[in-house]
């Protein structure tokens, strides 16, 4: 799950993490206010959604007036903001962060993550900071410092300190740097992070420290344990129909191919995208179904599917273990007879009771239903039929 | 010959009173498996319905049974917390097939695991099967040939579930027996990974090649190649699930997203051909790949 950079900010700032003024707003009316409240001068305006290339769609803007900040609130929050990561539509903003510009000497990165193959969370730091993390690992990644902790531990204060000097602050720099770091860590273990990163933590030119800006990620599979982590959540950031395949216990991401796809089971479903694009299709969606689906499960996924306009075929393909190819043909024909849908659907079924499931649709004669021996059919056909 | 598992081990079902600890119990006693109790705390001194001996915690049921395996279906609030007492209680391995632990319960409990000298599998996977003998997961079992020592049998490791049953029924189809499969599961923190597994299966006469089911995800598999190239000496198969997978976004399995250019198919794929892994391109064509390294036609 994603926040946005306020909310970072506040957790921040409740972990003891020094962090320049700031005011969130949800309207226009309340940016001079907000610019006369964070000190006024040379202040930042920035748009509060969690997508990135904020800066280049001109969502995050320097300006020197109360009058330049309400005008640039009101245009974030009418327009809706198209970056690299949006898609043509873009999103629309909600809310609107202003906080003081910041006279900035040395920028550097704070981030932890799970090292997957050491098994235990990773502090990476580096004296390069502002720019994504990604970019000085493949540059030069002897510029990353990284310290693990022990899995059943936070960061040790003997890390700390290798960091802090890694960073080459000392003195008060050093132990707010240090402050920063080791709060850092802290939310991670409690919080349940997947990510958790201050970039930048700056020096200003007075000598402060200060973290700039910041993005915790949390482990989905965690949220049930804090409650004020899932009070964060902002389903106006979501697909509309991811979350309701979430409310149906359904695996769904939306693509941007014509291909519906329904599959058991994710690493089929990802093997299903890719042998629809291997015969020169695109796939709409990914869609697990899961083991335990019910005949409601497997109609609802239709109609998300079919929800998407630009899904002009289907390929459903099953490999029935726990999850019965009879069901998914019964739930096939009884979404078909409800949504009316005239695309084609080619269906490759095998596994528990196939042969059931073959007789029901025999027995339906769905006119757009097309049957497929083995996969390799099964994406042909779909691919020829759109 | 097996690895890990065979018609001897003994294995105990955690959850079995639930609605999947149950159902699989069933199964895996009809495949053949010797289950020989259940862990409920609460509910110790009953019998499950299947008749067999539900005890309160591991030690009990340990003491009772003499099991070595631990298959578990608690829910994930609690998965981890019954790893852990299973392996306090001397259990050597334990399949773990419960999906959405907290990733962090397994950080812990897969150290407390490896300081006991514990063995684990998952979670979320669907289990380990060696055909014929002994199956512990949610696997359908028909589909698996077991090796009778006259056709060429196959190991099998697998991070995908119903995607490694099409890989099974692609091999099956095609005569090509197996020794041994394992769904290694799809969480970014587990247990027994490709590289062990791709040892236990090297040294194993009866499996004549191996095939390896990765994903999206992590560096797993491009490790694993390393580990081909330098000691594997059995023809690999591998395949590579999210060729087409958007970055940044989850992929059903908690540890199926591609962060920061690492963990993309792409990568993985040429690490694979890199380490003289035959790799098949299409999830349609792995049991003909390993057909064609076999020798078989």
């Amino acid at each position: 799950m994603k926040i946005h950079e306020y909310q970072a900010r506040e957790i921040l700032q409740n972990a003891g993490v020094p962090v320049p003024k700031f005011k969130v707003l949800s309207s226009a009316a309340e940016a001079p206010a907000a610019y006369t409240a964070v000190g006024g001068g040379k202040v930042v305006v920035k748009a509060q959604v969690h997508a990135g290339g904020r800066g280049k769609a001109g969502y995050v803007v320097l300006v020197d007036s109360a009058a330049d900040a309400q005008k640039n609130a009101e245009r974030m929050l009418r327009e809706p903001m198209i970056s690299k990561q949006t898609g043509p539509e873009g999103v629309k903003v909600q809310k609107i962060l202003i906080a003081p510009a910041v006279d900035i000497a040395r920028e550097f990165y704070l981030g932890m993550v799970i090292d997957r193959a050491k098994r235990c969370p990773v502090m990476m730091v580096s004296k390069e900071g502002g720019v994504e993390i990604e970019e000085v690992a493949a540059k030069n990644p002897d510029a990353i410092v990284k310290e693990w902790l022990h899995p059943h531990l936070t960061l040790q204060p003997y890390q700390v300190r290798r960091l802090v000097a890694a960073l080459g602050l000392s003195g008060d720099a050093g132990a707010t740097a240090g402050k920063a770091i080791a709060a850092l860590a802290k939310v991670f273990v409690e919080k349940d992070c997947s990510l958790a990163e201050i970039n930048p933590l700056v020096q200003t030119k007075s000598g402060e420290v200060l973290a700039i800006d910041a993005k915790f990620n949390f482990d989905d599979n965690a949220i049930f344990r804090h409650k004020d982590v899932e009070a964060m959540f902002d389903p106006t950031e979501e697909n509309a129909n991811e979350l309701r395949a979430k409310a149906a216990n359904l695996n769904y991401i939306a693509l941007d191919g014509n291909i519906g796809c329904l599959v058991n089971g994710a690493g089929l479903a990802m093997a299903t995208m890719d042998i629809i694009k291997l015969h020169g299709g695109m796939p709409a969606n990914f869609l697990d179904v899961g083991g335990s689906v019910t005949k409601d499960g497997a109609i609802e996924a239709f109609r998300i599917i079919l929800a998407d306009s630009k899904v002009k075929g289907i390929l459903v393909n099953i490999f029935g273990g726990i999850a019965k190819c009879d069901m998914i043909a019964d739930a096939l024909i009884a979404a078909s007879r409800e949504l009316n849908f005239k695309q084609p659907v080619v269906v490759r079924l095998e596994g528990t009771n196939v042969d059931k499931a073959r007789q029901i649709l025999k027995d339906a004669a769905m006119p757009q239903l097309i049957p497929a021996t083995d996969l390799t059919d099964a994406a042909k056909k779909v691919c020829a039929a759109v | 010959m097996s690895v890990l598992v065979d018609k001897n081990t003994r294995i105990l079902c955690h959850g079995i009173t639930g609605k999947a600890g149950a159902f699989h119990t069933a199964q895996c006693l009809q495949y053949g498996s010797k289950m020989v109790g259940g862990v409920v705390p609460g509910k110790g001194g009953s019998k499950s319905e299947h008749g067999l001996p539900v005890f309160d915690n591991t030690f009990d049921a340990v003491k009772a049974t003499q099991a070595e395996c631990s298959m578990i279906f608690v829910p994930a609030a609690f998965a981890a917390d019954a790893a852990m007492e299973a392996s306090a209680a001397g259990i050597k391995l334990i399949v773990l097939i419960t999906e959405g632990i907290p990733t962090l319960d397994m950080v812990r409990a897969r150290k407390f695991l490896d300081d006991n000298g514990t063995k684990l599998i998952g979670p979320n996977c669907p289990g380990i099967i060696t055909p014929g003998q002994c199956k512990i997961g949610i696997m359908p079992g028909y589909i698996h040939k077991p090796a009778d020592g006259k056709s060429k049998a196959i190991g099998l490791i697998s991070r995908s579930g119903t995607l490694t049953y099409e890989a099974v029924w692609q091999c099956t189809t095609r005569g090509i027996a197996q020794t041994t499969c394992v769904g290694i599961g799809g969480d970014p923190v587990k247990g027994l990974n490709f590289i062990e597994l791709l040892e236990m299966f090297q040294n194993d006469p009866e499996t004549h090649g191996i095939i390896f089911i990765g994903e999206i995800g992590g560096t797993d598999e491009e490790n694993a190649a390393r580990f081909v190239k330098e000691k594997i000496r059995k023809p690999v198969v591998g395949f590579i699930a999210g060729q087409t997978a958007p970055p940044g976004k989850r992929m059903g399995h908690a540890g199926a997203i591609i962060s920061g250019g690492e963990g993309t198919a792409s990568g993985k794929i040429a690490a694979l051909k890199e380490a003289g892994v035959h790799v098949s391109m299409s999830p349609a064509d792995i049991g003909a790949t390993m057909a064609k390294a076999l020798g078989m036609n």
